[in-house]
């Protein structure tokens, strides 16, 4: 089943093409990866796909639903959740409040509700926090719950991220470098969770990694992108001894030496 | 979980409780004897601390929790004060009332009941005023919603100003002394229940998910658009509602009474007191009624010394008294628990959606 179907997409922000008419299809259950150098239009394609942006041209379906005009909380709605390569916590609020607010969408008790005490809020908010701990458990997390976001470490807030996009439960998960700024211990110790909430939530991921070696390791299928367009797909050892990724990433190097 | 928290909370609702009601007789003693033990003074500047209180917590909900920024509270204000008043006062509410239930128009029950209704109307248009406002500006980022209810603020003044139904520029005069201690302190209670309630739900911290990142709070599920209206048509609600209370206790209200000095005076309170604090709230109320009568005789210098107060809290405690911490008997029970957590800084950032 395809659950994510991406044709034509092309984004433009004044003269720059920042994505450039890129296809991407993902089935239910893949775990992909999107590489490509600095600047390659990766974190636009997921600002395109969560409704932030909005396409120059091209279209975006999900499980689907044609997700042009769709705000992001509507896309969210529909089963989609980020992260973000720059993290976006709600960094004065605890650990186990963001990881509640993610789960807002699935609350059932409303606002006369909450403000008058009814039963059904405290039964909802006593569910919200028995999920929120759930997800904060994943990601070993649960001891920090009543910690404000922004007073925990780099590599914990990373996971933290991760953990308040799954209590959207989600259906397709899209992870913006979720590795970055991690040492190689915590960068393995994160792979195996991302793993392990695949399978257990049956989700279809899609990740970007600016680290090529890395996410040759765990996903199945690999799009790489160079100034904003594709310029490679397949498995990972396809891609390791494509001509053109090498030049791409190769051009990085140079660059940056 | 909520359950053990509520049992754990149990002594301080009881003491909460206990502290208000002995407020509210205490007031009540020293205002009700023939004479009463405190001026008529006093009463007058205790009522309006309530309704600073309503004020204060209303726009706090709006600028402090969800993090957008309305100047224009006063103007809500004034819509729940003319209409009320115009239900009393020209539509006869109370005597209505009384006709149809055959209730003592000059009898406690009818007035009260003429007084929530009216009261409860202007404050609904207040509610119905922000939605409007609201709903084209808050979909925009940026300041165009501090704007707008500037904007809003002066044009709802130049309206009662020309409508000479309510009085032009003079105002209405002679409104019936419906607001009591009584009612004024038990509308003030329940204000900030409300918005307490509101805030510690799924709703509150929809709203403060905007305020803290709009972006993660809109790709994470949250209709932002939808909170901000909410969270501001309930402040334009609580705001209305003091408004009424103000016009039906100080019998006169002029266009003049809701001006931008008003609006002016409700944010420092807010400032004061710490965006996303309600207890800081009404600590800076309380302040700053006492500081406002003190210098009752120095008018032209209040404004003076409010600006500075502005700018000294800016200077050297930007997040206000409170910051976003509150207060209740169970933190002073808590401070011989265990140590308050660290608190403080503001962290806001940038629009790039990396
Ligand atoms: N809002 C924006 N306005 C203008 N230009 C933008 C905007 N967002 C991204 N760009 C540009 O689009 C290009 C692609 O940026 P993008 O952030 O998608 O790259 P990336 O592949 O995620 O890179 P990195 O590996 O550094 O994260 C860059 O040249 C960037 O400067
Ligand atoms: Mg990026």
């Amino acid at each position: 089943m395809t659950v994510l179907k991406v044709t034509n997409l092309t984004k433009t922000f004044g003269g720059l093409k920042a994505v450039s008419d890129v296809n991407i299809e993902i089935n239910q259950g893949e775990l992909v990866g999107l590489i490509g150098p600095n600047g390659a239009g990766k974190t636009t394609i997921f600002n395109l796909l969560t409704g932030v942006y909005e396409p120059t041209v091209g279209e975006v379906v999900f499980l689907g639903k044609n997700t042009r005009n769709l705000k992001p909380y509507e896309v969210n709605h529909l089963g989609m959740a980020r992260t973000f390569q720059n993290i976006r916590l709600f960094n004065d609020l605890t650990v186990l409040d963001n990881v509640k607010i993610a789960y807002h969408s699935h609350a059932k008790h409303g606002v006369v509700s909450s403000i008058l005490r009814l039963p059904s809020f405290v039964k909802g908010e006593e569910e919200m926090i028995h999920k929120a701990i759930d997800f904060l458990k994943i990601f070993k997390l649960e001891n920090k719950k009543d910690e404000i976001a922004k007073n925990l470490p780099y590599g914990e807030q990373r996971r933290l991220e991760i953990a308040r996009a799954l209590a959207a439960q989600p259906k397709l998960l899209l992870l913006d470098e979720p590795a970055a700024g991690m040492n190689p211990n915590e960068t393995k110790e994160l792979m195996e969770m991302i793993r392990w909430v695949r399978e257990k939530f049956n989700l279809t991921i899609l990740l970007i990694e600016h680290d090529m070696s890395l996410v040759m390791g765990v996903c199945e299928r690999i799009y790489v992108l160079d100034y904003g367009q594709l310029i490679a797909h397949g498995k990972p050892e396809e891609i390791k001894n494509n001509p053109k990724v090498i030049e791409a990433y190769l051009g990085e190097e140079v660059a940056h030496a | 979980m909520i359950w053990m928290q509520q049992k754990k909370n149990y002594l301080s609702m009881i003491l909460t409780i206990a502290a208000l009601v002995s407020i509210w007789a205490l007031v009540d003693y020293l205002t009700s004897g023939r004479p009463p033990i405190l001026s008529g003074y006093y009463k007058l500047n205790i009522i309006l601390l309530c309704i600073n209180i309503i004020l204060a917590v209303s726009l706090n909900l709006i600028n402090g929790f969800t993090g957008q920024f309305s100047i224009g509270h006063a103007g809500f204000m004034a819509v729940g004060a003319y209409l009320s008043a115009v239900f009393t006062q020209k539509i006869m509410i109370v005597e209505t009332i009384a006709a149809v239930t055959g209730l003592d128009p000059t009898g406690d029950v009818a007035r009260t009941a003429g007084l929530l209704i009216a009261v409860f109307i202007g404050a609904m248009a207040a509610a119905v005023v922000g939605v409007v406002i609201g709903m084209p500006t808050l979909r925009l980022r940026g300041d165009y919603l501090a704007i707008a209810t500037l904007g809003m603020g002066e044009i709802i003044r130049g309206l009662v100003l020309n409508i000479e139904y309510v009085g032009g520029a003079a105002g209405m005069s002679g409104i019936t002394q419906l607001s009591s201690w009584t009612t004024v302190f038990i509308l003030t209670i329940i204000s900030v229940v409300v918005i307490k309630n509101f805030i510690n739900s799924t709703h509150g911290r929809a709203c403060i998910s905007i305020r803290e990142n709009e972006i993660a709070a809109e790709t994470m599920g949250i209709n932002t658009t939808k909170y901000k209206v909410l969270a501001f048509s309930i402040g334009a609600f609580f705001a209305g509602l003091a408004g009424a209370l103000h016009a039906h206790y100080f019998y006169t209200i002029q266009p003049g009474t809701f001006n931008f000095l008003k609006s002016f005076d409700i944010l420092v309170m807010v400032v004061l007191g710490g965006m996303g604090s309600l207890t800081g709230s009404i600590i800076a109320a309380i302040l700053l009624t006492f500081l406002s009568a003190a210098l009752q005789d120095l008018a032209a210098l209040r404004m003076v010394i409010y600006a500075l107060l502005l700018i000294l809290i800016m200077i050297f405690r930007p997040q206000g008294l409170m910051g976003n911490k509150e207060l209740s008997f169970a933190t002073f029970g808590s401070l011989f628990g265990k140590k308050s957590s660290t608190g403080g800084g503001e962290q806001r950032d940038g629009s790039q959606s990396n």
